[in-house]
């Protein structure tokens, strides 16, 4: 028994391991040149506190994407009805609402769109999003959408401080409004991780750092907070539409275990039971 | 009435007998321990892998074009096709864990020595087959990493001198991994491999039951025997130890299917990441990291950056990459100590034992990170080491002192 004990600690302990660590493709410096005054360290995405079981975050989620997204990136391993059964959409509704073309609702998501057209017009053709969310992480997600910048050089117009040089077009600018990549005057951090002091005066010390994105006010039809938000449902949307069955699974799962434990629980005592009969 | 039956098929089909002999009455040491579970374990595995590959198999599509689309099919519109496919990556993992246990296990117990040479070799060959399984396997899906990792693993083909080329051209059965490539690999997973280690198992188990379970203390167990010639240190299998298995099997899905239910990919271990976006032929990922079961040797293929003798450095590394999992059939004859049981093994012994289960983990760990000069440096090392437990235990447990085996096995 103490033997059992000792070799399911051993293993709790690399499940443990293997599930903090985070092998996505993004790691290191995940978020490219992104830059927030909160976290100030370059590179650090943004959280996104995506909630699966938030259903009107995911219906707005989804009402966004079928409005601005669908258009170029499809959602081709996944079918309308699933989506407005799961998010609890009436079928008419979702039909009248957030399909626009002649699609039936039992269909995949597939778009009009010619994929070999689509790379001479933005360089490369906007990938499938189904699983998105799985290849990139949520964080990433989120952090890229608000990230575009005003960039005059690039031939839409905008670049992003996540992903450098992104083809797409900021398809949101209108509700982001116009943001720019400017230069601000920050405190100094110090050897001890604290704000760098003058040691004669006892003034805060400022530097200029650049490339933080700010949002020219009054060019948005959203203000920072409720962008941010609408940004976090549709994030909420592709980890819905990577993992759509994970609340099924995990409920299925939590029945499973108890059956197990239980069965576990029994047959140890037959186990012991039988085990008197040795020595 | 019964027995009258069974008599009936008792005399034209040896079905009580083989029951006897295999199961109900095999005699199993009393002192096997927790290292000794990895084998019933690896068995429910098995048969776990089976049934769900059958079940993926009636919806899976094995083309260039419809292979990544039918792995969504089955996640999505499938009944519980999530379940299926998830209890076969979560098997796949479980599947090298406990073969890597059970593995130790005999290397630690000296389970290869005399007389069961060839039971060792037998479950080599079944580990090997499981690589070629693993390997195939994760081509299907056909991901960026399936793609991908096909690339690097069969472009090793291609360093060998001479007819390196051409051979990996015929293995691939086109000029770059194509649907072609996809559907042999595909022949191989669900055909051939499963059907040789379904034989390969049955004889490993066949020679098992010939020659008896060694125990920790590596003790034969047949020198003493009661008046019915059963030997005394031994308890039937049935009840006995189908009981203890029982139990041991509900603590082992308790774990698997934490994992299958909650944590499906793993943290990027059981599911890469990478494996979300589908194949594509002109768009290499940073970085190609095989599944973690193979990173071990993966770090032994980078660690070889030289050319040595006119031969290529890839070529190399392909060498020592197939060498670290071929050592492990010598070892019956690499070791020359007189006791099987590393608890009366000398000092060297266990040393040696120890270094080559850090230089596993530090491999392993290697292989799934991006090489760096340092990293190159302590992948090296460690290749060295990992080999030197096989190349020199023949003059480390011939020349070592070794404490005495007692006659009949010891219960703690």
């Amino acid at each position: 028994m103490k033997r059992i004990t000792l070799l399911a600690f051993i293993v709790s302990f690399i499940i443990a391991f293997l599930v903090s660590n985070n092998l996505s493709a993004a790691a290191g410096s995940p978020c490219g040149h992104y830059l927030s005054e909160e976290s100030m360290i370059e590179g650090q995405c943004d959280s996104a506190q995506v909630d699966p079981t938030d259903i009107p975050s995911l219906q707005r989620g989804a009402q966004i994407y079928m409005n601005y997204c669908l258009g170029c990136h499809s959602l081709k391993y996944a079918r309308y009805k699933r989506v407005s059964e799961d998010l609890g959409i009436p079928l008419d509704m979702f039909q009248e609402n957030l399909i626009f073309g002649d699609q039936k609702i039992g269909e995949l998501m597939h778009i009009g769109m010619d994929s070999k057209e689509a790379k001479t017009w933005f360089g490369n053709t906007p990938p499938d999003l189904t699983l998105e969310a799985g290849l990139r992480g949520t964080d990433w997600i989120y952090t890229y959408l608000k990230s575009f910048y005003i960039d005059h050089s690039r031939p839409l117009g905008v670049n992003n401080k996540v992903y450098e040089n992104v083809g797409m077009p900021n398809v949101l600018i209108h509700l982001q409004g116009d943001q720019y990549s400017v230069c601000k005057q920050v405190s100094m951090i110090a050897y001890n991780g604290g704000i760098k002091q003058d040691p004669l005066s006892g003034k805060q010390l400022k530097e200029e750092k650049c490339g933080f994105l700010e949002v020219q006010k009054g060019t948005g039809t959203l203000n920072k907070e409720e962008f941010d938000q609408s940004m976090r449902d549709l994030t909420n949307f592709l980890g819905y539409m990577t993992d759509p069955m994970k609340k099924e699974r995990e409920s299925i799962g939590v029945y499973v275990l108890l059956y197990l434990f239980i069965f576990t629980i029994l047959s140890y005592l037959l186990y012991i039971e039988f085990k008197k009969d040795l020595h | 009435m019964i027995t009258k039956i069974m008599n009936w098929f008792d005399d034209r089909l040896p079905i009580t007998a083989t029951l006897e002999r295999h199961l109900t009455k095999y005699p199993a040491p009393i002192n096997m321990n927790i290292w000794y579970l990895a084998g019933v374990l690896l068995v429910v595995v098995l048969v776990i892998q089976l049934l769900s590959g059958i079940w993926l198999l009636m919806n899976y599509e094995a083309t260039a074009e419809g292979a990544f689309a039918s792995i969504q099919y089955i996640m999505r519109d499938v009944e519980y096709g999530y379940i299926i496919r998830y209890m076969h990556t979560t098997g796949a993992s479980a599947f090298f864990a406990l073969i890597y246990l059970h593995m130790f296990r005999g290397m630690m117990y000296g389970s290869y020595q005399k007389p069961r040479e060839l039971l060792w070799v037998v479950g080599w060959l079944t580990y090997l087959l499981l690589c070629m399984l693993g390997f195939t396997g994760y081509v299907l899906p056909w991901g960026q990493m399936s793609f991908w990792a096909a690339q690097v693993i069969m472009s090793l083909f291609g360093s060998i001198p001479y007819f390196g080329e051409d051979l990996l051209t015929w293995i691939r059965g086109d000029y770059l991994i194509s649907g072609i490539t996809l559907n042999r690999l595909f022949a191989l997973h669900v055909v051939l491999l499963p059907l040789a280690l379904i034989v390969v198992i049955f004889v490993h188990i066949l020679a098992l039951h010939e020659v008896g379970s060694n125990n920790p203390d590596g003790v034969d167990v047949k020198k003493f025997k009661d008046k019915d010639g059963v030997p005394l240190d031994t308890k039937p299998f049935f009840p006995y130890d189908v009981m203890h298995d029982l139990y041991a099997i509900g603590v082992f899905l308790i774990f698997f299917c934490t994992i299958m239910f909650f944590y499906p990919d793993g943290g990027g271990y059981v599911i890469e990441y990478v494996n979300y976006e589908p194949a594509d032929n002109l768009k290499t990922p940073d970085h190609i990291i095989p599944a973690w079961y193979y990173t071990p040797y993966y770090a032994m293929l980078r660690a070889i950056t030289f050319p040595l003798f006119g031969l290529s450095a890839k070529f190399l590394g392909f060498v020592v990459m197939a060498a670290g999992i071929a050592i492990f059939v010598a070892l019956p004859w690499l070791d020359r100590s007189s006791v099987k049981s590393i608890k009366y093994k000398g000092i060297y012994s266990k040393v040696f034992l120890v270094l080559f289960v850090i230089s596993f983990f530090v491999l392993g760990y290697l292989g799934s990170v991006a090489p760096s000069p340092i990293r190159t440096a302590v992948a090296q090392f460690f290749t060295a080491t990992y080999f030197a437990y096989f190349l020199l235990m023949p003059i480390y447990s011939k020349y070592e002192r070794c404490k005495p085996v007692p006659d009949r096995v010891q219960l703690s």
